[in-house]
């Protein structure tokens, strides 16, 4: 596989010494080459050269490197002490314009970020990485999930965009959601219906209907309803009045009819099963004594119910879980939910990332070593636990400050599957710097400060990158 | 288990063993090697089917958000409203390409695929050119503060290009590069230049000396050794920086949403604007959003290879 293999013959890069993607201990079995630097300096005749030929091919890229990057950096700090205009001088005001108010959001947001992506990003990584060692098809499983690294954040928001719509009918991730909810609880036949104000039906607490009096046996009790829309019905049967139970020999059973009681176009007698008006099929129709269910049935396609014998005297509840509110799902979007949400886009692009590295490192570990644990009589767990993961430390380790860094300059994602109401809600502060220094803000002051206070947070990792090219050109 | 032969036995016993009947695998384990083996091999048996199906599913479950987009993309705004796109399984009648022909009569959306071409292609090879350059200097010539130098290049390689949003956009409209396609090009040459830099000085110092000093000692000068040694060695690390670049401006939004001229937009920002109305024009961003993404993937899955050594070199960036 070449995702495990790259570093393999054509490619020494892995393998140098001044990178950091192969710190330390995990570095091949060829281990640190001495380096040419080193060597150079010591003779240097044969390669030494007039200094103004190596400005020549210094110069383009120093000079890009100064304009566009260097000299943005002193700028974006002298900028931060001044306002929103650029003449006034604020002294440390915009920093703390940005640890307060609504960009306090934007500071909570990033830490979470910072702190939840990489690790998650990381740990499925190392999971998948695993996993796909001794599978044959691994290759096809990595390059599935490596694949979304390689499209931009702006396609993978569209394509979260549309997993997290609200609508259960449109939003993949809805109606995963609803399906599970709704195979554990029952969904209701008519939402919103209720019974006609002037029939015998009554509401008797937590959205349940009661008659107020008892059913006679062998009798037909029938139960108009109304507060359905009419497309709702549109495909229901034509209500048929029940018949009386005699000589079907069920004696004293109750039966009845439940219906819309609602003549389309007007016409029709309010509380009688006119022509035209439309079954309700599938409700639940429970017989009530002294506050005990002694029977219940469910009506048919033409509306009509049946209660055995005992449901006799008894009064009629139409149960609350005929008429609740269809399960609409979760908004994933909505204030709570939306930063979280985002995460889980960024996971589904970046996990690739951790996967590939980790399944390199992990091609570095030896064979032996996890044997020789395996034999001392370690389970697959205990090898994981203390004999893989500790040997990927330093490849751990990388990943996670690689995707810190990353994380850091979050902003497409963000910007993109975030509503604007909830966008508030879901800000990082690399989107903050967009939207208070180009977005309509024109605060050029803030936007300073947030540029520098997230070069502050990667300087940790610059030094460390500098420190480690030090040692590996001094040894 | 501790094998006197370690790869044959390790790859070949699930394949065997799968065809077997599993009800009785005691019977089949051999006497010379049983002691540790049978239980573990039932364990690995059984858990190793457990993990496949664990994992096929994982690679399902990642498909889907992608699949979501390509079903949506082949329906027309009337089913995209009505129900999800999953209900292409059961009615595959509703796919069609209408999405896809008033795309690409969409002059807005053909004209931006063409600035994101003016602004990816050349950003990549003056990265490769600058980087190369810059690389070489820094592994072969011997000038003063080198070593210093090339600390600062590191340095800048972890710089978040926030930092340079504000200042740079000053500096272009003072220069006239505001909200020009050169204006973009510069800045992603910029900061792709401390990876560049980095990635092909480590490259290039690899080279056996010895083929330097005999390129030298025939007389070669520094532009000869330059072109005639060094570039076509680094051709591995060159491919994987002009991939790693490539992907990185064509899947830039950011940076072109500020100093790309908005009227005339690459896709990313042609797309964004779009989303504007999220919901109702789902007809236009699911086609759009594919046709930004297939150069990518056409790219990621040619030089997959290059792609990870780009990615693994990048760590940290």
């Amino acid at each position: 596989m070449s995702h495990a293999s790259a570093g393999g013959p054509g490619t020494p890069v892995s393998k140098d010494p001044g990178n950091p993607g192969s710190s330390g201990s995990s570095e091949g079995p060829g281990g640190p080459s001495p380096s040419p630097v080193r060597a150079a300096r010591g003779r240097a005749s044969l390669m030494s050269t007039r200094p103004w030929i190596a400005a020549g091919f210094l110069l383009p890229a120093l000079l890009l490197l100064g304009a566009l990057v260097a000299y943005p950096i002193v700028y974006s700090l002298y900028r931060s002490f001044f306002g929103a205009s650029g003449d006034g001088f604020v002294g440390l005001d915009n920093y703390a314009e940005v640890f307060s108010g609504d960009r306090l959001t934007a500071v909570k947001n990033t830490l979470v970020w910072v702190i939840v992506a990489p690790s998650v990003a990381t740990a499925f990584g190392l999971v998948f990485a695993v996993l796909t060692e001794r599978v044959r098809w691994g290759t096809a499983f990595k390059m599935v999930v490596f694949m979304p690294m390689a499209i931009s954040m702006l396609a993978a928001g569209i394509i979260f965009g549309l997993v997290y719509q609200q609508d259960p009918d449109r939003g993949v991730a809805n109606a995963v959601w609803v399906g599970v909810h709704d195979t554990f609880t029952e969904s209701s036949a008519w939402p919103g219906a209720r019974p006609r104000p002037t029939s015998d039906l009554a509401a008797s607490g937590g959205g349940a209907f009661t008659t107020k009096s008892a059913a006679e046996g062998s009798g037909t009790t029938d139960l108009p309803l109304v507060g359905v829309p009419p497309q709702d019905v549109a495909g229901a049967a034509e209500a048929a009045p029940a018949k009386p139970a005699g000589g079907s020999g069920a004696d004293g059973a109750v039966t009845g009819t439940v219906w819309l009681d609602f003549t389309k176009g007007g016409g029709g007698k309010p509380g009688s099963i006119d022509p035209k008006e439309k079954a309700l099929a599938g409700v639940t129709v429970e017989a009530v004594k002294d506050g005990e269910v002694v029977a219940s049935a469910k009506t048919g396609d033409d509306g009509t119910y049946a209660l055995p014998k005992e449901a006799e005297g008894a009064k009629l509840r139409l149960p609350s879980s005929n008429f609740a509110e269809a399960y609409n799902g979760v908004d994933w979007l909505g204030p709570s939910l939306v930063t979280p949400a985002i995460i889980a886009s960024y996971i589904w692009m970046w996990a690739g990332f951790a996967m590939v590295l980790i399944a390199a490192g992990l091609a570095g570990i030896s064979r032996e070593l996890l044997e020789a644990a395996r034999m001392d009589g370690a389970n697959e767990w205990q090898v994981f636990r203390k004999v893989t993961v500790p040997l990927l430390a330093p490849v751990l380790s990388v990943v996670v400050v690689t995707l810190m860094i990353n994380v850091l300059k979050i902003f497409d994602l963000v910007y993109i599957i975030a509503p604007s109401a909830t966008q508030s809600d879901a800000n990082v502060l690399a989107l903050e710097l967009y939207l208070s220094s180009f977005g309509g803000g024109a605060n050029q002051g803030v936007g300073s400060a947030i540029a520098v206070v997230l070069l502050l947070l990667v300087v940790p990792v610059m030094i460390i990158n500098i420190r480690r090219l030090r040692r590996e050109n001094r040894r | 288990m501790s094998t006197p032969s370690p790869a044959p036995p390790k790859k070949a016993a699930p394949a065997e063993k799968t065809g077997a009947k599993k009800s009785a695998p005691v019977t089949e384990a051999k006497p010379v090697r049983a002691k540790p083996s049978v239980g573990s091999r039932i364990a690995a048996l059984t858990g190793g089917t457990v993990m496949r199906v664990v994992l096929l599913l994982i690679g399902l479950f990642w498909l889907l958000p992608t699949a979501g987009l390509l079903g949506s993309s082949f329906r027309d705004s009337a089913d995209i409203a009505d129900s999800g796109w999953w209900s292409v399984f059961s009615d595959p009648g509703q796919l069609t390409f209408t999405n896809y022909d008033a795309l690409f009569a969409n002059d807005a959306i053909t004209d931006s695929l063409m600035v994101t071409i003016m602004i990816t292609v050349p950003s990549t090879a003056l990265v490769v050119i600058l980087g190369a350059l810059a690389g070489y200097a820094f592994a072969w010539l011997d000038f003063p503060g080198r070593d210093w130098w090339f600390l600062v290049v590191v340095g800048l390689l972890v710089v978040p290009v926030q930092v340079a949003l504000i200042p740079v956009s000053k500096l272009f409209n003072t220069l006239g590069l505001f909200e020009t396609t050169p204006g973009v090009v510069l800045f992603h040459t910029a900061f792709g230049l401390p990876f560049a830099v980095f990635l092909l000085r480590n490259f290039f110092a690899e080279i056996p000396r010895e083929l330097m000093e005999a390129a030298r000692l025939d007389g070669a000068g520094e532009i000869r050794l330059f072109t005639r040694v060094v570039l076509p060695l680094g051709g591995p690390a060159i491919a994987s920086l002009g991939i790693f670049q490539f992907l990185w401006v064509w899947n830039d939004m950011l940076v072109a949403l500020i100093f790309a001229d908005a009227g005339s937009p690459p896709v990313t920002v042609a797309l964004q604007q779009q989303v504007r109305q999220f919901g109702s024009n789902i007809d236009v961003l699911a086609p759009g959003a594919f046709i930004s993404m297939i150069i990518p993937l056409a790219v990621f899955f040619a030089f997959q290879r290059q792609f990870v050594s780009g990615v693994m070199a990048g760590a940290v960036k």
